[in-house]
This record gives C-alpha cells, structure tokens and sequence, in this order.
C-alpha cells in the first residue's frame, strides 16, 4: 500500500489536532487503514462524536459507540460509519452501513484493546464527504492477544 | 442458549425512533491465541451482520476481531409497521445464525 507522505503528514496532522490533543502521532497502520477506508481522502475532525471510556480497566471488552451529527433523510444521510484501532494487531475493528431508515446516525458496540491507544471513528456522508473523532484510551488490562 | 438476546421497546409510534440493542452469542476467536499444545486457535469470528425491517437493510456490519466475544450492538431504526426486525449473521465456519423480533407499532 503506498500513499504519498504529504497526505499521510496531512492525517497525521489531523489526528493530532482533533479530539482530545493526543501526545503522540497515530501510528502508520491506523492512518493507512482510514485512507484505505476514504479511498484516500483525509477525514475532516468533526460531526462524529466517539464515545469510549478515557480510562478501562478491561481491555477485553470496551463500550464503544459513534454518532453523527447529521440528519438521516434520503438526500442527506449517513451511509457509513467505521471503526479504527492504532495498536491493536490490526487497525479494523467495525465497519457499519446505515440506511435512512436507521432514523438516526448511532451505533454503540463493545471492542477489544490490546494496549492503551487512540481509537477513531470515520463516518461517511450520503455527498461523500468524511469526517471524524478521535480518542485516547489507556487500558490497564489488556485484551489477550496471544498466548 | 439461544443465538441472540435482543431489547426493543414493546410498543413504538409510527415514525418513533427506537433503540434496537443486542447481545450475540459467539466466542469471537482472535486466531491469535494458542491451545495448550502450542497450536494456534483457528480464527472464528462473525464476519457480517445484517438487520433487515419492513422491506429495508436497516444496518449492516462488518466486523474483525476486535470486537469482543458474545458483541453487543446497538443502533436505531425508524418505526413504521408492525412486522418482524430480522437480524442473520455468518461466522468463519461458515455458520449462518438469525433472530428475529416483533416490533409493534401504532398510530
């Protein structure tokens, strides 16, 4: 997968500027994932509002859940919403396909966390553009990912 | 047990919007993790999951491990019929599993 460094910079940028100020840069798997997810594009900070908890215990299993400030009508709606992981062994976690008829642009869910990381969520529009949040989560147990 | 635990409101009025929540029971298998003989645990996860009500796909989901084990799912969905909300989902194996719950509406 190759994506040139000035739109990776550009994401790196992103991420670091929106949500909560992270200290560190999102790693290279995570902005790699979003990009193959966007199609390329660099996903705007705003309207999702990504819901996780700053400090878990557990990372086995954490309530996760993404909303879109945006109508749900048929010219204007959410069409995607996906789920992104830094650390995790890979960056996917979910990605989830709404209809006009889901009224409203939710969905909540429980994930796995391997280690403490930024997690972010991107939700596609019905005119295509992209948008996202992103948070830091520090975990004291980890998800098992091994043994 | 049964496949899916599912919570939706017992009545909705036409154009309510209602929360649909869900518990599926499913161990999630990273593919990760070893036996205790040193083999990896073959990868068994859901893959997808749709929910369908009325004639129309209300949300679909992709999901890789990194969802937890029996997931938990919310989302929404318009009220506008009395009827079934089905929901199927396929795992690794090649299982496919299905639920389905009544949502009444009225007036």
């Amino acid at each position: 997968m190759t994506f040139d460094l000035n739109r990776r910079e550009m994401l790196g940028t992103m991420l670091l500027t929106s949500g909560l100020g992270p200290a560190r840069a999102a790693s290279g798997e995570m902005e790699a994932a979003i990009l193959a997810f966007t199609g390329g594009v660099v996903p705007q900070p705003g309207k999702v509002t990504l819901d996780i908890a700053p400090l878990v215990e557990n990372g086995n299993s954490v309530a996760v859940s993404v909303g879109v400030d945006h109508p749900m009508r048929h010219d204007a709606h959410v069409t995607t919403i996906a789920l992104f992981t830094e650390k995790n062994p890979q960056p996917n976690v979910a990605t989830f396909h709404l209809s006009p008829r889901s009224g409203r642009a939710f969905v909540a869910t429980r994930m796995r966390l391997a280690t403490s990381q930024h997690v972010a969520a991107v939700a596609r529009l019905s005119d295509g553009s992209l948008w996202s949040d992103i948070r830091e989560v520090i975990v004291t147990i980890a998800a098992c990912t091994e043994e | 047990m049964a496949n899916a635990l599912i919570d939706r409101p017992d009545n909705a009025r036409r154009g309510d919007i209602v929360t649909i929540r869900l518990v599926l029971s499913h161990v999630m298998e990273t593919g990760y993790r070893r036996d205790i003989s040193g083999k990896v645990i073959p990868r068994n996860i859901i893959r997808n999951f749709v929910c369908r009500y009325d004639g129309a796909e209300i949300v679909r989901a992709e999901f890789t491990q990194a969802i937890a084990a029996n997931p938990f799912l919310a989302f929404t969905t318009v009220a506008t019929v009395t009827g079934p909300v089905t929901m199927t989902w396929d795992d690794d194996e090649g299982q496919r599993y299905s639920a389905e719950t009544m949502l009444n509406v009225r007036d």
